[in-house]
C-alpha cells in the first residue's frame, strides 16, 4: 500500500487474469505498491473461472488446465499486499499532465452500484484480456446459441449445461478445449465444426517445434474427444440454425479454401445448443482511448503495440497477456512478470535482474511465434460471407441485418464499419460492437482490405450518468477512504 | 465418467433456494448467477427484443454482449449472467429497451 493515504498506487493493475496476477505479485514483491482491480468478484480472469466458494468444489482444476500455475499466483497474490478491488469495472484511465494516473471504476456485480472510485497509481498495467469474435449466421440469435467461450465461462463459474447435445463450432484452438469440457461435464457433443483444417500449422515447423507443450495439449484434446466420440468435421461451418423458440437443429455444410459454402455438401446434425466462437479478439479499448499505437494481427484483430519490456506507444503505460495478441495462459504469465519487472525498474531503478528478463523474453518470443502461426491458420477467409441471407442479424443488438449494411455499402458508398454504423446502427447499441464489429468491417470492405474494427469506444463499460459528472469534480481524500483510493 | 459438472468437480454447495421467472419457481445454488440458474431449469430465454421481439439470453457468459438483460427485482437492464442469485430473487422477462437508466 502506499505510505499514506493520499499517495498514489506505485502500479494499478487493470484485469486479474493471468497477466494482471503475475504483474502484480512480481510488482509487490519487489516493493511496489500495487491496487489490482477486476470487475468480477473472484480473481482469475476467464481462462481460470472457477464457481464461487459457496459451490464447494472439491476438484476446480477437473475444469482447467495447469490449474497449478494459477494456485500459485494465488498463494503469492494472498501473501503480498497488493491491494485486490474486485467487482470494479474500470471504464476508463486519464491522466492529468506531469501527475499519475487515475483509473475511473464503477462497482457492484454487474457495475451498477453506482459508487464511483477513482485509484490513483504512477503506472498502469493493462491486463484487461479478450473477447470472443462472433460472425454471424442464418439463425444465430436463437436461444441456444450461446459463445463457444461463453458455454466455457457458464460452466466454469456456475457448473451449468446450456443443452444437453451441444454442437460446437467456428474456428480456433479454443473449440477443442470447450468440447472436451462440455463433454467431461456430462453433455453430449456430436461434433466440433472447424472452419479452419489444421494443416496450416504444418507450414510453421519451426513455431511447432520450439512450442512441444502445445503439440502435448493438442493431443490430449484429440484423445478426450476421441473418448468421448466427437467427431472433428475441419473446413465446414454451421450455416443455419433450425428452430422457432429455441436451437433443434444445424445445418453444417463444407467450405471451401476461402470459407465459401460448397453446395449440396449440407447435411443437418441434431442437437439443442450450438456453442460457437471465431477465436478471440483483444479487447484494448482503455488503450486506444489513451492513443496508444496498435499493430494489425495476421487473423485480422488489432492488438497493442508493445516494445520488449511490454511497454505501449504511452510512457508509464504497460500491457500484458491477450492485449498484446491473443496467445494463451502461460504467454500472459510471462508477459506479466516481464510488465512487473519493467515497471519496478522505472519506478525505483532496480537492478532489472537481467538474467531474468532474457529468460522471460525468450519464452515470451517462443510462444508469440506459435501464436503468430495460430492465428495465420484459423484467420476467417472472405467466403465466410457467402453464408448469410439478406435477413440475418448482423448486430444482435440493435437487430441489423446483413442486407441492410449491404445496401450502406452498395447504395450510400459506406467504405467502413464507421459508416455503416452511422447509416444502420450496427455497433451502437449495449455492447457498442464488441459482438459484430469483426463482421460489419468484413461487410463494409467490399472488394478492398478489411480495415480492423477501430477499437475505439466512448467508454470500456456503460456507466451511470452520476459516475460521468463526478469526473469533473475535483474529488477529495476520504480520512477513511483506501489508501489511494477515492470514492 | 462424470454425468454433471457438479459431479466432475465435486462441488457440495450450501442448500440451494428458490428464485423465480415470470413468477415460475426456479431452484438455484448459492453462488450460481441468476443466468445459471435459469440454465440449470433449461430456461435459455428471458428478454425480448425492442424491434422484433424475439427471445434471447445469454450468449458471451462474460458480462460483454448484454444479450441477457433482465429485470430483476423490479430493476431493468441487469446483465444476468454477472449478478449472483439470491433467495427469493424476482426474475422478469424484459421486454423492449427495458427503462434504459445507463448513458449507453
Ligand atoms: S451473456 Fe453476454 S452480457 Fe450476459
Amino acid at each position: 500500500m502506499p505510505a499514506s493515504a493520499s499517495d498514489p498506487y506505485d502500479l494499478a493493475v487493470i484485469g486479474a487474469g493471468s497477466a494482471g496476477l503475475a504483474g502484480a505479485v512480481t510488482a509487490a514483491e519487489l516493493g511496489l505498491s500495487v491496487a489490482l482491480l477486476d470487475g468480477s468478484p473472484q480473481h482469475g480472469g476467464q481462462f481460470y473461472r472457477h464457481p464461487a466458494p459457496s459451490m464447494g468444489a472439491a476438484r476446480p482444476e477437473a475444469l482447467h488446465h495447469d490449474w497449478a500455475a494459477f494456485a500459485e499466483l494465488r498463494r503469492r497474490l494472498e501473501r503480498s499486499d497488493v491491494s485486490h478491488l474486485s467487482g470494479h469495472h474500470v471504464w476508463t484511465v486519464t491522466k492529468e499532465d506531469h501527475g499519475p494516473w487515475a483509473v475511473h471504476a464503477v462497482t457492484g456485480v454487474d457495475g451498477t452500484a453506482e459508487r464511483s472510485v477513482r485509484v490513483r497509481a504512477r503506472t498502469v498495467l493493462l491486463a484487461t484480456g479478450a473477447y470472443e469474435r462472433q460472425l454471424p449466421f442464418p439463425g444465430w440469435t436463437l436461444p441456444g446459441v450461446v459463445g463457444a467461450g461463453g458455454a466455457q465461462a457458464m460452466l466454469k463459474s456456475g457448473l451449468v449445461l446450456p443443452g444437453k447435445r451441444v454442437v460446437v463450432a467456428g474456428s480456433g484452438p479454443l473449440l477443442l478445449a470447450v468440447a472436451t469440457s462440455l463433454a467431461a461435464a456430462g453433455a453430449q457433443v456430436p461434433a466440433v465444426i472447424e472452419a479452419s483444417g489444421y494443416l496450416g500449422y504444418a507450414r510453421h515447423p519451426r513455431a511447432l517445434a520450439a512450442n512441444p507443450h502445445k503439440l502435448v495439449e493438442a493431443a490430449v484434446h484429440g484423445a478426450a474427444l476421441l473418448r468421448h466420440r466427437v467427431r472433428l468435421r475441419t473446413r465446414s461451418a454451421v450455416t443455419e440454425v433450425h428452430g422457432t423458440d429455441r436451437v433443434e437443429a444445424v445445418t453444417v455444410t463444407r467450405l471451401d479454401r476461402d470459407w465459401r459454402p460448397v453446395r449440396g455438401a449440407s447435411r443437418q446434425i441434431e442437437c439443442d445448443a450450438l456453442a460457437v466462437g471465431h477465436g478471440l479478439a483483444p479487447q484494448i479499448e482503455l488503450a486506444t482511448a489513451l492513443g496508444c499505437a496498435t499493430r494489425p494481427v495476421a487473423d485480422g484483430t488489432s492488438a497493442l503495440a508493445l516494445d520488449g519490456l511490454q511497454e505501449t506507444s504511452v510512457r508509464g503505460l504497460w500491457a500484458a497477456g491477450e492485449t498484446g495478441g491473443i496467445g494463451g495462459a502461460q504467454l500472459a504469465r510471462s508477459e506479466g512478470e516481464l510488465a512487473g519487472l519493467a515497471a519496478a525498474g522505472r519506478l525505483y531503478g532496480h537492478p532489472v535482474r537481467e538474467e531474468r528478463v532474457r529468460a522471460l523474453q525468450r519464452r515470451r518470443d517462443r510462444m508469440r511465434a506459435f501464436a503468430d502461426a495460430m492465428a495465420i491458420s484459423h484467420a476467417p477467409a472472405a467466403g465466410w460471407t457467402g453464408w448469410l441471407t439478406g435477413d440475418t442479424e448482423v448486430c444482435r443488438c440493435e437487430e441489423v441485418t446483413a442486407r441492410s449494411i449491404r445496401e450502406a455499402v452498395t447504395d450510400f458508398g459506406a467504405r467502413d464499419a464507421r459508416t455503416v454504423k452511422l447509416l444502420t446502427r450496427a455497433g451502437m447499441g449495449w455492447c457498442q460492437g464488441r459482438m459484430c464489429g469483426a463482421a460489419v468491417a468484413c461487410l463494409a470492405a467490399r472488394e478492398g482490405a478489411v480495415e480492423p474494427p477501430a477499437e475505439r469506444r466512448p467508454f470500456a463499460v456503460p456507466v451511470p450518468l452520476s459516475a460521468l459528472a463526478s469526473l469533473d469534480e475535483p474529488t477529495g481524500i476520504r480520512p477513511d477512504a483506501a489508501p489511494g483510493v477515492d470514492d | 465418467m462424470a454425468r454433471t459438472p457438479a459431479e466432475l468437480v465435486g462441488a457440495n454447495p450450501g442448500p440451494s433456494f428458490e428464485i423465480t421467472m415470470d413468477g415460475r419457481p426456479v431452484t438455484a445454488l448459492p453462488g450460481q448467477s441468476v443466468a445459471a440458474a435459469l440454465w440449470s431449469a433449461g430456461i435459455l430465454a428471458w428478454r425480448t427484443t425492442r424491434h422484433t421481439d424475439r427471445p434471447r439470453g445469454a450468449f458471451c457468459g462474460i458480462g460483454q454482449c448484454y444479450d441477457c438483460l433482465a429485470t430483476i427485482n423490479g430493476e431493468p437492464n441487469r446483465r444476468a449472467c454477472l449478478v449472483p442469485a439470491r433467495p427469493g430473487d424476482v426474475i422478469i422477462t424484459q421486454e423492449g429497451h427495458g427503462h434504459a437508466r445507463l448513458s449507453v
